[in-house]
């Protein structure tokens, strides 16, 4: 494992590891705790389009897929507030397109020579040092937002009718979870991939809210978890020549039904 | 003169197109203690609402302490009929009672030493300060209700909103709650939807019907014949729907 780190690749490998996990943990457990799953998911797979783009018009594609998913988001976040009935149509609808664009894009790029799998299932072995900046910067960003507007933050998920009342802006509040949300999953598909993105953005935040008693704490305990599960899968991955994304969810989803029968086990003893 | 707690003008209000509310002009003066009550359906959540100014009227014209009711909202505390959402939320009596002290102004900052002691002032007059540190989704229904009672009181608000306060609440709670309402209302104005028309007629100053139209009643004393309204007013509602009935004997007097 240690002569492993001899090379750059995995020591960027271990520091994107560490960073995307943090704003999973953070902004993830903001994901779970107001519902918004579905809408981070049909952010990410629209985020195919943004790369489609910027493959096909030469720009770089985190800048493609950062700006392309922060405007779907946008419009994603709208259309859920103006009719939320059809919202999720709206959102599977915008979901599929973005990847048809991408689809499209991709194709019609003269002598493209990318790896296209490594956007859909990530390469965290490939991280750019370029990458790794983008990531830390970002970190600080949402960390700074988060601890910034903490109080408003728990006061919009936890109950944003009576946070309006009081005079919330909870419509801003929500429109900048959003915007962090879409740069966030712009740095987690290159670790995991953005049809795998929702697994690591929901599955340490659920199983920390049931050892939690704050916001707060949920959100560090899920970078924890965050951290453990994409270090374990890497490890994994490399000791027996694995898919890195793949296997780091498979690390994270071991560990979800692990939690889930520790949970069953511990209420039918309480029944009985 | 003081503006009133509560203004309407000739007030509109339908979802899509369903008419929920029509043409209601009412003002009522600060002091009062209003209780709201009507058939489901009849549209008590909904002029509740308008008053927040979480909906806005289709038209006429609302005024809350002589405000728009944007405005006026950190003048206003509000407890909402469902208290039972997000059980698993992990956040605890003391942090949702806080809620209570956010404000426009204070956007980016830490609660105060003084948001505290507040706080810790409401939820001691609710009897839930030793349950401070308790994740709200532990509580039974009564004690979360005593939680979101603080949380509104933590507004040091000039009117108390208050939705079916009594719904998920022990009976004994109740009798409390409404003599700890009294209590209250010495320096708030309080405007309650209830279902329970006894205790309108025990401890309300004036009484609004609401079903559609919006019949009101201010007054100082509780005169027979509002208890006979209290009674009557949604039974006949829901018996026959005939709101017009009430209105006529209350024209006639």
């Amino acid at each position: 494992m240690w002569e492993a780190l001899q090379f750059e690749f995995m020591r960027n490998a271990l520091m994107a590891g560490v960073l995307v996990s943090i704003v999973c943990g953070v902004l993830g457990t903001l994901v779970v705790v107001n519902r918004i799953v579905f809408i981070s998911g049909g952010i990410a797979h629209a985020a195919y389009g943004g790369i489609g783009i910027a493959l096909y018009t030469g720009l770089p594609p985190v800048i493609g897929a950062a700006s392309f998913s922060l405007a779907v988001s946008m419009v994603m976040g709208a259309a859920s507030l103006k009719s939320k009935q059809r919202a999720d149509t709206i959102i599977g609808v915008m979901w599929a397109l973005g990847m048809a664009l991408g689809i499209i894009l991709i194709e019609r790029t003269p002598g493209y020579n990318v790896d296209v799998m490594s956007y859909l299932f990530g390469s965290i072995l490939s991280v750019p040092r370029l990458d790794i900046w983008y990531m830390a910067s970002l970190d600080l960003v949402v960390l700074l937002v988060i601890v910034l507007f903490y109080k408003e933050f728990i006061a919009m998920s936890y109950d944003e009718e009576f946070s309006f009342v009081v005079g919330m802006p909870v419509r801003l509040l929500y429109f900048i979870l959003l915007a962090m949300i879409s740069l966030s999953i712009v740095i987690i598909i290159r670790v995991v991939g953005l049809i795998l993105v929702i697994a690591l953005l929901t599955i340490p935040p659920y199983i920390a809210e049931k050892y939690t008693t704050s916001l707060g704490r949920m959100m560090v305990l899920s970078c924890i978890l965050s951290i453990i599960f994409t270090l374990t899968g890497l490890w994994v991955s490399y000791r027996f020549d694995l898919t890195s994304g793949a296997t780091i969810i498979m690390v994270a989803g071991l560990a979800f039904f692990v939690s889930m029968g520790i949970d069953s086990i511990f209420s039918a003893k309480k029944r009985v | 003169m003081k503006p009133y707690a509560i203004e309407f003008k000739n007030v509109w209000f339908s979802y899509e197109r369903t008419e929920v509310l029509r043409d209601i002009s009412f003002s009522l003066s600060q002091g009062e203690f209003l209780g709201i009550i009507g058939p489901n359906g009849g549209g008590k959540t909904t002029l509740l609402k308008l008053m927040l100014g979480l909906l806005k009227p289709e038209k006429g014209e609302i005024r809350i302490l002589g405000q728009e009711p944007n405005d006026a909202s950190h003048r206003v505390g509000y407890v909402p009929q469902n208290t039972d959402f997000s059980q698993a939320f992990p956040i605890s009596v003391m942090e949702v009672a806080l809620m209570g002290r956010l404000s426009r102004a204070r956007i980016g900052k830490r609660y105060s030493q003084e948001d505290r002691e507040k706080v810790r002032n409401v939820l001691e007059k609710v009897g839930m300060w030793e349950y401070r540190l308790r994740p709200i989704g532990k509580l039974s229904g009564g004690q979360r209700q005593r939680v979101f009672i603080a949380r509104a009181l933590a507004t040091d608000p000039e009117i108390l909103f208050l939705d079916e306060p009594a719904a998920s609440v022990d009976p004994e709670f109740q009798t409390d709650l409404y003599d700890f309402l009294k209590e209250l209302n010495k320096t708030v104005t309080i405007v309650v939807i209830t279902h329970d028309i006894g205790v309108v007629s025990s401890h309300m100053k004036s009484i609004g019907c609401v079903n559609k139209h919006f019949i009101f009643h201010e007054g100082g004393q509780i005169t027979q014949e509002m208890i006979d309204m209290a009674y009557q007013c949604p039974v006949d509602l829901i018996a026959h729907g005939l709101p017009h009935r009430v209105l006529a004997l209350h024209e006639e007097e």
